[in-house]
């Protein structure tokens, strides 16, 4: 959709821009980014963003391990992914440049740093000749820019030192994309002025660097046009920009004001989920505790204490450290107490890739613990939507009395986008099956529909009553060894969370009812997908897609869904997990189509693995477990 | 419990003055220990302590581990949770953290607390989670049929140890000094008068609270404290402590504890010791306590009694001055402000 290649002399009007920022892990590329992101947001485009960053915090300067990007994608039209490619690469050092201009199309515009292109840099990275010199970069419209001496030319006369300095030159930057996208500079100006305010002279240095940057691009006549892309048509509403985690927190607070009751998170630090601890640990205002523990156990642990003690126990972490908590999650299915287990999905196994996407937990937190010991998952598609799983997460497990993972990934918590800021009076409160009648309390007494036992809590006078980890017998919750009272108890825990899926909504399916293929997701691949989808359907091919947000219990109609097209492809970012699942449940001969790169989806992958599947060919990788 | 959307009052309501009696504490479980554990004891003298702190029933929970010890909760009439191995700490954390008006008790065995609970003994007790703690110490793996523990000693020969166990014991009260414990003690499950006094002091305190009792394991290994617990011996063997007082012992009350140097010595009273020259038990003097955690029979007598207390804001207090502070200052909550966070835009 963008040609940034065609240059006229006057601004011109694009559809779409993706811009990749990338740098070293201390140039501030992440905040170049943002900065960037949140003022095309308020401009009123639509946004879709993909931090990428490495997970040493410092990695030796100029090192490739220490290449942090920032991609963004801002558009007058709906977007659902952050661009499979740059139009636009910003390479602040010749690392930046080489771990990144593979990704950047022929014609694509590079913008680089030059002062950084010294023969130190070029040595350090493998570079035996300067990529600026010796015409290997000819497919691309190259600007050279020297940043760091006009960066630092702006700023003399302040009382700061060299490296000071040097650190503000990712402003220089962004004020030059500012200039060359017509932003307005006022919303970083803002920013500067309230997150260095009382340091008058870093607010002066950061907003010369802005403001050089731009007029830099004003007097400089490298460049040949200007580019504009307007507002989107999103629908009508109120709008911020939000990422996957910080919906999240949004999600499980406004769960808590409309259950009525308070919200108890542990955790223990792990990327990329411990921005929902530091989010919820800011709203104590809303009665939040929370509790940075000990260990990933210990997290769960005293979230099922204080879902014991009647508040709405919650943990979160990553795949690592659901190993961890498996023992005490099966706790939890044993006492049923209401529980969110929130896995901010990375790549693994083990320690894995910590800042890299993937979604390969989902076996894990259907099957990971001892025996048959049933939890419902959930999973949202988009940032936005982490908003209103959060929630629905907590009404299913407070409904059930039931443990509920919450599923989310790397690229959904950092990522960005639009979200219609919902009307919180509009939110349906969510009922507790709190129990406070004496008069023949059994502790594992059934609610007939949903099969959720009560929640009787410490301080409720005639229910002192005693749970545990051991087989309860059916009704008085007494430690049981009958063999019958076993088999009935593990069927039941098995039926209140089947249950659940009369009380989900039906799958939903963009396009045909039926056809010729049917492309079927979950999680963070939703936009890839989609965007697939759409650009086959306008070639006028008969394909659906349809997004699992509910993994278990499955929407009651998936399996007619499943069953409805010739192919069905599971596009994941595993090996084949849903797919797995899928098959097993519906004997459908379903296809996977698996990439695990620590990244997501491009759009044209997905959709050209398609095009394989209607011509009739079989799918290029992994086609079917094994 | 401002803020606590509803739990608010949940325990106002049963302020009332109660009169209970122990009765009103046994549960209709009945106890499945071993005949002759030293188990049946602790229980006992746990569930005539109770009505001592005016708790309602409904207001006191026991939350337990795995071991024999874990059973305990079954047999309590008031809340219970028998959690999993060495947990049962975090979920009292937990629990304690969102209801302050609870009195949250933790049941465990040296394996539970020491081994596989290690880690959070030490954060519960550094926190000063308000929580006591009676870890019984019986030196064996009792419930999986007699394996060696942490606390068993160098040498001991057990079903796992054939031919001696090869790991140094640690010696729970220096651990749970280590962790900043607000509250130590130890006691004996057979010697009733003192392990209820303990018990009761230990339920008055508040901050995190950590009791070893020493338990005897009839089973798998019997008599490990015989020598110094026994009638016959223990006024001999044992140094009751008393805040404040001379640290005398024995039968005739003629010997006693002091410090020559920096180190202790058991000396006799008479021509060359006067009771000045004693040690005096200072509860709050964390010397005092290490030196306390450290001496065993037999070179010493085995302390028993309170080795440390002091006072410090608790874990949940601290965490509810934040909150109530942080309420105070925001006034009532508007979750449709926090939802439009900062920056927002309209679509016409």
């Amino acid at each position: 959709m963008t040609d940034t290649a065609e240059r006229a002399p006057a601004t011109q009007e694009l559809e779409r821009v993706t811009i990749r920022f990338a740098g070293d892990s201390g140039d501030g590329m992440q905040l170049t980014g943002t900065q960037f992101t949140r003022t095309a947001a308020v401009f009123g485009n639509d946004i879709s963003t993909l931090p990428d960053y490495p997970a040493e915090i410092r990695a030796p300067a100029g090192s490739l391990p220490g290449v942090s990007g920032f991609q963004l994608s801002f558009s007058s039209s709906e977007i659902h992914t952050p661009g499979d490619e740059p139009d636009v690469l910003v390479a602040m050092n010749p690392a930046a440049l080489k771990s990144n201009i593979g990704d950047l199309p022929a014609g694509g515009a590079l913008i680089v740093n030059r002062d950084a292109f010294t023969p130190a840099n070029l040595t350090k990275v493998g570079y035996a000749a300067n990529p600026l010199t010796d015409g290997s970069l000819a497919a691309y419209s190259v600007f050279e820019v020297p940043i760091s001496t006009l960066n630092a030319g702006a700023l003399q006369g302040l009382d700061m030192t060299n490296k000071q300095m040097d650190l503000t030159k990712n402003f220089f930057a962004l004020g030059l994309m500012f200039w060359l996208y017509e932003r307005s500079m006022e919303p970083t100006f803002r920013w500067i002025e309230a997150k260095f305010g009382k340091r008058p002279i870093i607010v002066e240095a950061n907003k010369r660097a802005l403001g050089a940057g731009y007029a830099f691009g004003e007097t400089t006549e490298i460049f040949h046009s200007r580019y504009v892309v307007p507002a989107a048509s999103l629908a009508p509403g109120r709008y911020r920009q939000i990422t996957g985690n910080e919906a999240a927190a949004l999600g499980f607070v406004a769960a808590s004001v409309k259950a009525e009751r308070p919200l108890f998170y542990g955790s223990y630090p792990i990327t990329p989920a411990s921005d929902i601890l530091h989010q919820l640990a800011g709203y104590k205002a809303f009665g939040v505790r929370t509790f940075q523990a000990e260990d990933e156990i210990a997290a769960i642990g005293a979230a099922i204490g204080a879902s014991y003690g009647g508040s709405m126990g919650m943990t979160g972490t990553s795949g690592p450290g659901i190993a961890l908590k498996s023992e005490a999650m099966g706790l939890a299915v044993m006492v049923e107490l209401p529980l969110v287990v929130i896995d901010v999905q990375r790549a693994g196994p083990s320690t894995g890739m910590p800042t890299k996407n993937e979604q390969a937990d989902l076996l894990q937190v259907m099957f990971g613990r001892n025996s048959d010991s049933p939890v419902a998952v959930v999973a949202p598609a988009t940032p936005g939507e982490c908003f209103d799983m959060a929630f629905e997460a907590w009404r299913l497990a407070l409904k059930y009395m039931t443990p509920v993972v919450y599923l989310s990934d790397a690229f959904l918590a950092n990522g960005a986008e639009p979200w219609a800021i919902p009307d919180a009076a509009a939110l349906p409160s969510i009922a507790v099956p709190n129990r406070t009648d004496p008069q023949g309390f059994h502790p594992y007494d059934r609610d007939p529909v949903t099969l959720a036992r009560p929640w009787a809590v410490p301080g409720t006078p005639g229910l002192e009553h005693r749970v545990g980890g051991l087989e309860k017998a059916d009704i008085t919750g007494n430690v049981s060894y009958d063999p019958d009272n076993h088999d009935l108890m593990q069927r039941l825990r098995h039926e209140k969370i089947a249950r659940i899926a009369d009380d989900i909504p039906d799958l939903d399916v963009f396009g045909p009812p039926d056809g010729d293929l049917l492309i079927l997701g979950w999680g963070s691949t939703y936009g890839a997908i989609r965007s697939a989808v759409e650009r086959l359907q306008s070639a006028g091919q008969r394909v659906a897609h349809a997004h699992v947000r509910y993994l278990n219990p499955f929407p009651a109609n998936l399996g007619t869904v499943v069953g409805s097209y010739r192919r069905v492809l599971i596009p994941e970012i595993n090996l084949g997990q849903l797919l797995l699942l899928v098959r097993a449940r519906y004997l459908v001969d379903a296809v996977g189509y698996n990439k695990v790169r620590g990244k997501p989806f491009r759009i044209a992958e997905i959709e050209a693995e398609a095009m394989r599947l209607l011509a009739g060919e079989d799918a290029a990788s992994a086609s079917r477990p094994s | 419990m401002n803020g606590d959307p509803g739990l608010a009052g949940l325990s106002a309501e049963n302020a009332a003055v109660i009169t209970l009696t122990r009765k009103d504490f046994v549960s209709d479980q009945e106890v499945r220990w071993c005949p002759g554990c030293g188990d049946y004891s602790i229980l006992a003298q746990t569930q005539k302590v109770m009505p001592d702190f005016g708790y309602p029933r409904e207001n006191i929970v026991f939350i337990s581990g795995i071991g024999c010890s874990g059973r305990l909760p079954y047999y309590m009439n008031t809340f219970g949770f028998h959690t999993i191995h060495g947990r049962a700490p975090t979920i009292a954390t937990g629990l304690k953290a969102s209801r302050p008006d609870l009195m949250v008790w933790v049941i465990t065995g040296d394996g539970d607390a020491l081994s596989i609970g290690g880690n959070h003994l030490l954060h519960a007790m550094r926190r000063n989670v308000d929580i006591r703690v009676i870890m019984f110490n019986n030196r064996i793996y009792g419930l999986t049929k007699g394996q060696a523990s942490p606390t068993s000693e160098l040498g001991k020969v057990t079903k796992s140890t054939p031919v001696g166990t090869v790991d140094y014991p640690i010696s729970p009260l220096t651990v749970a000094l280590a962790a900043e414990a607000s509250f130590i003690a130890r006691s004996v499950d057979t010697h009733t008068e003192h392990l209820q006094k303990t018990l009761d002091r230990a339920g008055h305190h508040h901050g995190s609270t950590f009791i070893e009792v020493l338990q005897n394991c009839n089973i798998f290994n019997d008599g490990a404290f015989r020598d110094f617990t026994d009638r016959e011996v223990r006024e001999d063997r044992m140094l009751v402590l008393e805040h404040g007082a001379p640290m005398i012992f024995g039968k005739d009350r003629d010997r006693g504890i002091r410090l020559n140097g920096h180190q202790p010595e058991v000396v006799t009273l008479g021509p060359d010791y006067a009771v000045d020259d004693l040690l005096v038990h200072d509860e709050t003097d964390p010397l005092i306590a290490f030196m306390l955690s450290r001496i065993y029979w037999p070179e010493f007598p085995v302390p028993v009694g309170v080795i440390r207390t002091i006072d410090r804001p608790t874990h949940d207090q601290m965490l509810t001055n934040q909150i109530e502070k942080e309420m105070a200052r925001a006034g009532t909550p508007d979750l449709q402000s926090l939802l439009d966070g900062g920056e927002t835009w309209i679509v016409e």
